[in-house]
């Protein structure tokens, strides 16, 4: 993976230190909090409700075992033992105190990590396919160009003031793992004649108004691609609203101006600024490259996974759901569930980094990423080792089989943190994951997304959930909206609001009925809940959800 | 006629621990929401809250309702007791401090 040059050194290095005097100058009352809050924002210090919160940048979610250690090394000095990954792929850390962030920062900085452009209106985190460089279905390794447009963006000067966030996904595979067309900009890397490239989409997000990404260019060969974001960048850094900050996002831009004019502004300015890079970045993307060849991989004999695989029905349960084809027929992609039902979805305890960081050691190839989904990924597992593998995670609470399944929950923060925050989301997906638990019928119910967030930012993802939740305040109590039929791969669609929401004590319940109202109207066990809303549409799940009042009252 | 005025406390986050404090009827920072002045008039409140606001060592002072109870002042609002309490997915914050 990419390593920190002299430069990027250098740079976050001096960051930490900047840092460090303006937390010092705020304790001693030089610096007041509307001087001081853009600067702690700038590197990534949020205020939320019970505490301050550290949010670090995993760029497209790919870290090594020895940043692990440190993540979990922070976590219990300076945090309460425990970090929080999120659909960012980036790791918050929800407890730390002002005058121990510059410390915090210079652990991060020693193991090539910091927490700049993790908030502000600029390029944050670039994120990815965290099956990236494995994938059996991936035609080029995203990493690369990730990390290009990172390298870019980093303390960018024109792009440090932009009318709000923005935020890049890059995927190199045919099914989409990164959510690509609900970011500004998604990257869909692909060959076209031989020549290398990407289709460019922009203008999706989530949000107050979610919308799809359109294609801005079908084929944006290699040579011109940096310049080409830059451009796109650029030209909605001028024309993006800055009146009216639920208007200033780029889907907004592209929504008002159409795609076809804001293609032929893009297109303008990428005259203007190609000639200006003189292929520069072609030559880093070369050096780049290098740091990503793919490990050597293992020529050995699979029969210790065959074996277990057909004696050990725990151990079979879990490759079933938490393994995926790897480019190498002897190698897995582990996906390490941070789901257990009743646990905190992507929440992981400084012992369970710490044994995934030499998971990745012993069996990994060094390698670890972590998912939008808020799951740890070891990308590289040669398949003897899987049994052993399974084991240690046994042992750390971390084998539980459901990746992709009705407990996989993606939740935010929700009002348990975040200050902005209109109701909760972490007890619902406690509360939805045991109760499936309970009743032993997850693998029955087979592939099911559930996605909460606990407001209308949609940091929870829940527009693109087979089942949304959305928590909002209500006259004074929380209460959930349901959303069906979203889906946040290839064919990226906003789910439906099935009507009015459901109180606290009322959404679990709710989500039963609609779980029993697929398991009813499904053609066979092969047909997902997504596919049978796509067949059925919402009325079999609306009546499920709102039974007749009478129903209601014989019920009860 | 104008709407009665609901009683507000004055609270905020500490600068150095991030955490939630209250302003007592001492002028003070305390923890613990029982402890917090309650304002039953308006611009008895405002008075106060432009006060606390000065106070270097805390961030983003706020009035917000709340009622007289048996130990003190309650919180109105859910979002206001999930303040004075911690987050309900790990006893931290407040409930495990206080
Ligand atoms: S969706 Fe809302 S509540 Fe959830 S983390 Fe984002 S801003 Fe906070």
């Amino acid at each position: 993976m990419y390593t920190y040059n002299d430069f990027d050194e250098a740079f976050v290095r001096e960051r930490v230190a900047q840092f460090s005097g303006q937390v010092a100058r705020r304790i001693d009352g030089s610096l007041t909090e509307e001087e001081f809050r853009p600067l702690r924002l700038m590197n990534g210090l949020y205020l939320q409700l019970h505490a301050y919160m550290l949010r670090v940048a995993i760029p497209y979610g790919t870290i090594n075992p020895d940043q692990m250690d440190q993540l979990a090394l922070i976590a219990e000095k300076f945090d309460k033992g425990y970090g929080h990954f999120t659909t960012r792929q980036n790791i918050q850390y929800n407890w730390p105190k002002l005058p121990d962030v510059p410390a915090i920062l210079e652990a991060l900085a020693d193991v090539g990590m910091h927490a700049i452009q993790t908030s502000g209106n600029t390029i944050r985190n670039v994120t990815a396919d965290h099956f990236a460089g494995a994938a059996a279905d991936e035609a080029y390794d995203p990493r690369p160009v990730a990390e290009l447009i990172r390298q870019w963006s980093t303390d960018h000067p024109e792009f440090q003031f932009l009318p709000r966030k923005f935020k890049v996904a890059v995927t190199g595979a045919s099914h989409d793992r990164a959510v690509v067309r609900a970011h500004d900009i998604g990257v869909v890397l692909k060959e076209q004649n031989g020549v290398k490239g990407a289709e460019v989409i922009v203008g999706g997000g989530l949000g107050r108004t979610p919308m799809v990404g359109k294609t801005l260019n079908e084929f944006v060969p290699f040579a011109d691609l940096l310049p080409y974001i830059e451009a796109t960048v650029s030209v909605w850094n001028l024309l993006g609203r800055r009146d009216n900050k639920y208007k200033a996002r780029i889907k907004i831009t592209v929504h008002e101006h159409g795609i076809d004019d804001i293609r032929a502004r893009v297109e303008e300015r990428f005259t203007q600024i190609k000639p200006t890079f003189g292929g520069i970045d072609m030559e880093m993307l070369a050096q780049i490259e290098q740091h990503f060849v793919a490990p050597i991989f293992a020529n050995k004999p699979v029969d210790a996974y065959t074996r277990a695989y057909e004696n050990d029905p725990v151990f079979r349960a879990w490759a079933d759901t938490n393994l995926a084809a790897h480019k190498n027929e002897d190698y897995s992609i582990v996906t390490i569930s941070l789901k257990k039902p009743g646990a905190t979805p992507g929440d992981a305890s400084a012992d369970q980094m710490r044994s995934m960081a030499q998971l990745a050691r012993d069996y990994g190839h060094d390698e670890l990423r972590i998912s939008h989904e808020q799951n740890v990924i070891l990308p590289h597992v040669h398949k003897s080792n899987l049994p052993a593998l399974h084991a240690v995670l046994k042992g750390n609470d971390l084998a539980t089989a459901n990746a992709g399944l009705i407990s996989d929950i993606i939740a935010c923060p929700g009002m348990d943190y975040c200050a902005l925050a209109t109701a909760r989301s972490i007890p619902v997906a406690q509360g939805i994951a045991t109760r499936f638990d309970e009743l032993k019928l997850e693998h029955e119910i087979g592939q099911l997304k559930i996605k909460i967030s606990g407001c209308i930012n949609a940091c929870g993802h829940h527009h693109v959930g087979h089942i949304g939740i959305l928590g909002l305040d209500r006259a004074g109590v929380e209460n959930y909206q349901i959303t069906l039929g979203g889906d946040g791969t290839e064919t990226t669609v906003i789910g439906d609001r099935t009507g009015p929401g459901f109180a606290y004590d009322e959404i679990i319940p709710a989500i039963e009925r609609l779980v029993h109202a697929y398991l009813n109207a499904r053609l066979d066990a092969e047909e997902t809940f997504l596919q049978a809303y796509r067949r059925l549409g919402m009325a079999p799940f609306k009546e499920a959800l709102y039974p007749p009042k009478e129903e209601k009252a014989n019920a009860a | 006629m104008a709407r009665p005025f609901t009683p507000k406390i004055v609270t905020a986050n500490a600068l150095l621990e991030g955490d939630v404090i209250y302003l007592s009827p001492q002028d003070t920072w305390v923890r613990d929401l029982c402890d917090a002045a309650l304002f039953s008039q308006q611009d008895q409140a405002e008075e106060r809250l432009a006060f606390a606001s000065k106070d270097g060592f805390v961030v983003g002072a706020y009035l917000v309702d709340a009622v007289a109870g048996e130990n003190g002042p309650e919180p109105v609002h859910f979002r206001e007791d999930f303040r004075r309490t911690g987050p309900s997915n790990h006893n931290h914050g407040k409930q495990a401090e206080l």
